[in-house]
């Protein structure tokens, strides 16, 4: 452990034909993201609170919990649509949200009308967290972040296109749009709400992703010039044998960094990090399967000139 | 590979030694001899971690236009007087945002140039104060200009500013952050209270005062008299009580208020002294109506009206109005810290509690730790020897990143360390890929030292254009993105820049080092 490596992923020269497996991959990820867009319209996202807009308030009550108490005591002071839900380790936790109001004022009532009536119910009861965010701003943000979303992908688009050819480019946000929905769908089906907090996770897993597509398409662009003659599609499978154990020491090292924090993380950090544990095995699964196929799509007669050197952008530009 | 020269190890080693200097405030507690001009940069820590609540209220800009328009109404109406011109339907239209007069036939003209005197410029305005003109059917419009409505408004956000942070003060909120966003927003940050409800109240509170003489005549049940308003008692909001429009005495001209038990009683009341204008006005009012009620309005609520039982000439009074010890300091404050010029709402609130808190750092620490160690231990497995260089790159690039983070102020948020964290397990990625490219050297046939150099240089064109793309996709998101998205795209651009700094320069230090000092026949890979 202290000099020498102690293991390793796969052994040495490993020649695993991964192309063959091109379609399979194209249609599973096409089936699994079309499935995820289904969700996405039906039964649709849990939209967290900064989305949604409302309250929420984060209760722990003396003893345990009686939500049929609680749910009557709060709908007789005229919060019909207080909805009750348990949160923690002990049965102490609830959890009471309410719809947004009409104006932030009648906001500020209920979120008093809701207090009263809980010590009421459950004297003795403490407040460990209030949030409450009016419908508008939550729309200005909800735009906001999409918006900003968008435009970071055609920064990869452009830099991408620019440092390598249109063909990676394309593969790569292609691949990484593929990514982002059926990140949607795995939150759709684990009812992890989609707030500011899911938000960031998913971009982490999309600055990860990139970074993972962008170094096989590094080895690829680099064998490109060493072996003129290889056909691209033994190309691609040696470009990822060969970088093979970098893809799945990198994904191996977030994914260990990122389970103790799914497990042990307590309910502000979980949603976090299983959204990143899923997206860093689509996303290095995706490297492989889906934009190094998308690549050979693309690039099988154009980026193959047998008797012509290869054209890089950067020799394209010194000729 | 092997050479460094002096000056570049001094640099090196000078950068990790500052980013150690910047991160030390976040350690260890200021020390006394510190000097007091020299910033002690602390990384602040969110609401998830402190405790605390965050607020973002936003100013009513449309009850700032009705105030202007009635003012407006009330100079237009001394303006025509004074000119001896006739009017009919002066009144201010809110819905155009303008006040609108109907002269007398064949005045129109003297009326508008009675009229065109309300115009005043203030020195460095771009716009006149307001703007006067005819309409088609004959009646004079008198219009604020949007730009100068802008200008108010905004004096109105600083103003409420002022009072706010006044209030926070009084209430004995340590550190408060208040903070104007946008046009109409203002977001206030109160670390570590507990009792958010009070600071709701208290900065929720518009808190105009005005003592308004109560109509005895007028008979409960029957239309409201002209001149009169009714307004709700503040115990009882069924009650209502008839009260003359005109307000006699105005809270602005309040000096001090302080709360106190009343001698006789032992309840709890606000005394309060008005300055020499406020002063005189009671005295004239109190002398003209003694025996008469006279009610104490805030926010249109009267809180009490008593009988006046002889005039009051010093200008300085008493309320009681069945005040808790609470309600008596909290009243006396708002008033000492005077009325916001417009209403504030609270449009986004988050309140945690110290305890949860507490768990929430607790749960977050012990599972962060985990995963740091898991990365370590993960590294060394891998890549033995190369592994513990890169751990000791990773540990480097953790103080550095906490010390760009210390120097910009920035909030740490529970999502924002599971962000470093994830970084930190990016980090090791370019060593993940110095450390195969060494390898696949090594297999190669190379020699140690050419392995080595061939390993670094190749690995440094996919590490650049890998972190380029993050760090331009971050980049993009920081400047587009909503406030919370930035802070997560910052703490990310920040550790992209350390960890290329100390994944490659510093390692590649670190092994040059310990290649010349071992000369190894082969490397351990």
């Amino acid at each position: 452990m202290f000099t020498k490596p102690m293991f390793r992923f796969v052994p040495d020269g490993t020649k695993i034909r991964f192309m063959n497996g091109r379609f399979a991959g194209l249609i599973v990820s096409a089936v699994l993201s079309t499935g995820s867009l289904i969700l996405f319209f039906h039964p649709g996202l849990n939209l967290g609170l900064d989305f949604r807009g409302g309250v929420v308030l984060q209760v722990q009550t003396p003893q345990a919990a009686n939500f049929a108490t609680l749910r009557s005591a709060l709908s007789q002071a005229g919060l019909a649509d207080a909805a009750l839900q348990s949160f923690g380790a002990g049965k102490n936790g609830v959890l009471i949200s309410l719809e947004s109001r009409n104006n932030a004022a009648q906001t500020q009532t209920a979120i008093t009308e809701a207090v009263t009536a809980l010590n009421k119910a459950a004297p003795g009861s403490k407040i460990l967290s209030t949030q409450a965010i009016g419908a508008a701003v939550s729309q200005d943000l909800f735009r906001q972040g999409l918006e900003a979303l968008g435009l970071s992908f055609v920064m990869i688009l452009c830099y991408i296109w620019f440092r390598f050819e249109w063909q990676f480019a394309a593969g790569a946000v292609a691949t990484l749009l593929l990514d982002t929905t059926k990140t949607i769908g795995f939150m759709v089906l684990t009812r992890i709400p989609f707030d500011l907090v899911t938000i960031a996770a998913i971009l982490t897993i999309i600055g990860y992703s990139t970074n993972d597509k962008v170094v096989v398409y590094d080895r690829v662009r680099e064998n490109l010039r060493k072996y003129k003659t290889m056909p691209l599609r033994d190309l691609i499978d040696l470009s990822i044998n060969e970088t093979l154990n970098r893809t799945l020491g990198t994904s191996g090292t977030v994914f260990l960094a990122a389970l103790p924090l799914a497990l042990f993380g307590g309910s502000a950090l979980s949603g976090f990090a299983w959204i990143m544990l899923f997206g860093i095995v689509v996303g290095t699964s995706s490297s492989i399967m889906i934009a190094a196929p998308i690549l050979l799509f693309l690039g099988e007669h154009r980026l193959r000139r047998a008797n012509a050197p290869v054209k890089t952008p950067a020799k394209a530009r010194a000729q | 590979m092997l050479y460094f020269s002096r000056a570049k190890t001094f640099g090196i080693m000078l950068l990790c030694a500052l980013g150690l200097l910047l991160s030390l405030p976040n350690i260890a507690p200021r020390p006394g001899w510190w000097p007091g001009a020299l910033p002690w940069p602390q990384v602040h820590l969110g609401l998830d971690l402190s405790g605390g609540s965050y607020l973002l209220l936003q100013i009513d800009t449309s009850a700032i236009v009705q105030q202007d328009l009635n003012t407006l109404v009330d100079e237009a109406r001394q303006a025509l007087r004074a000119a001896g011109l006739g009017y009919t339907g002066l009144h201010a239209d809110l819905a155009s945002g303008q006040v609108l007069v109907r002269p007398l036939d064949g005045q129109s003209t003297q009326a508008l140039a009675a009229m065109r005197k309300l115009i005043t410029y203030t020195p460095g305005a771009s716009s006149p104060s307001v703007s006067v003109s005819i309409l088609p059917n004959g009646d004079i419009a008198i219009a604020i200009p949007p730009a100068t409505q802008a200008v108010r408004n905004s004096q109105a956000i600083t103003q409420a500013i002022t009072i706010i942070q006044r209030r926070i003060d009084g209430s004995g909120v340590l550190n408060p952050s208040i903070q104007r966003q946008g046009s109409d927003e203002i977001v206030v940050q109160l670390p570590g209270i507990s009792d958010p409800e009070r600071v709701k109240t208290l900065i929720g509170t518009t808190a105009h005062m005005t003592f308004q003489l109560v109509d005895t005549n007028a008979v409960p049940g029957q239309p409201v008299p002209f001149g009169d308003e009714q307004l709700p008692m503040s115990d009882n909001p069924q009650q209502q009580l008839d009260v003359l429009s005109t307000v006699a005495v105005d809270g602005a001209d309040l000096e001090d208020a302080q709360a106190s038990t009343d001698p006789q009683s032992g309840q709890w009341v606000v005394n309060f002294t008005l300055n020499a204008l406020g002063a005189r006005e009671f005295a004239d009012v109190t002398a003209a109506n003694v025996g008469k009620p006279f009610a104490i309005v805030l926010d249109g609520k009267v809180i009490e009206a008593p009988n006046i039982r002889e005039p009051i000439t010093g200008g300085s009074g008493q309320i009681s109005g069945g005040f808790t010890p609470q309600s008596a300091t909290d009243l006396a404050l708002l008033l000492r810290a005077g009325a916001l010029p417009a209403p504030l709402s609270i449009v986004e609130e988050q309140s945690v509690g110290p305890e949860l808190g507490a768990d929430a750092i607790r749960a977050g620490a012990l599972s962060l730790s985990a995963g740091f160690v898991m990365v370590l231990v993960f590294m060394a497995v891998f890549y033995g020897l190369f592994g513990w260089f890169a751990n000791i790159a990773l540990v480097v690039n953790l103080i550095l990143m906490l010390g760009i983070l210390s120097l910009m102020g920035a909030t740490l948020t529970l999502p924002g360390m599971a962000g470093i964290l994830l970084t930190l397990g990016m980090a090791v990625d370019a060593n993940i890929l110095i450390n195969e490219r060494v390898r696949e050297e090594v297999k190669n046939g190379r020699k140690p030292l050419a392995a080595l150099e061939a390993g670094y240089k190749r690995a440094y064109g996919t590490i650049f254009d890998s972190n380029v793309t993050t760090l331009l996709a971050h980049v993009t998101l920081f400047i587009f993105g909503s406030p919370p998205v930035r802070g997560f795209a910052v703490t990310i651009c920040a550790g992209i820049v350390t960890s290329l700094f100390t994944a490659t320069v510093l390692t590649r230090l670190i092994t040059s080092r310990w290649y010349v000092a071992r000369r190894p026949a082969s490397l351990p890979v």
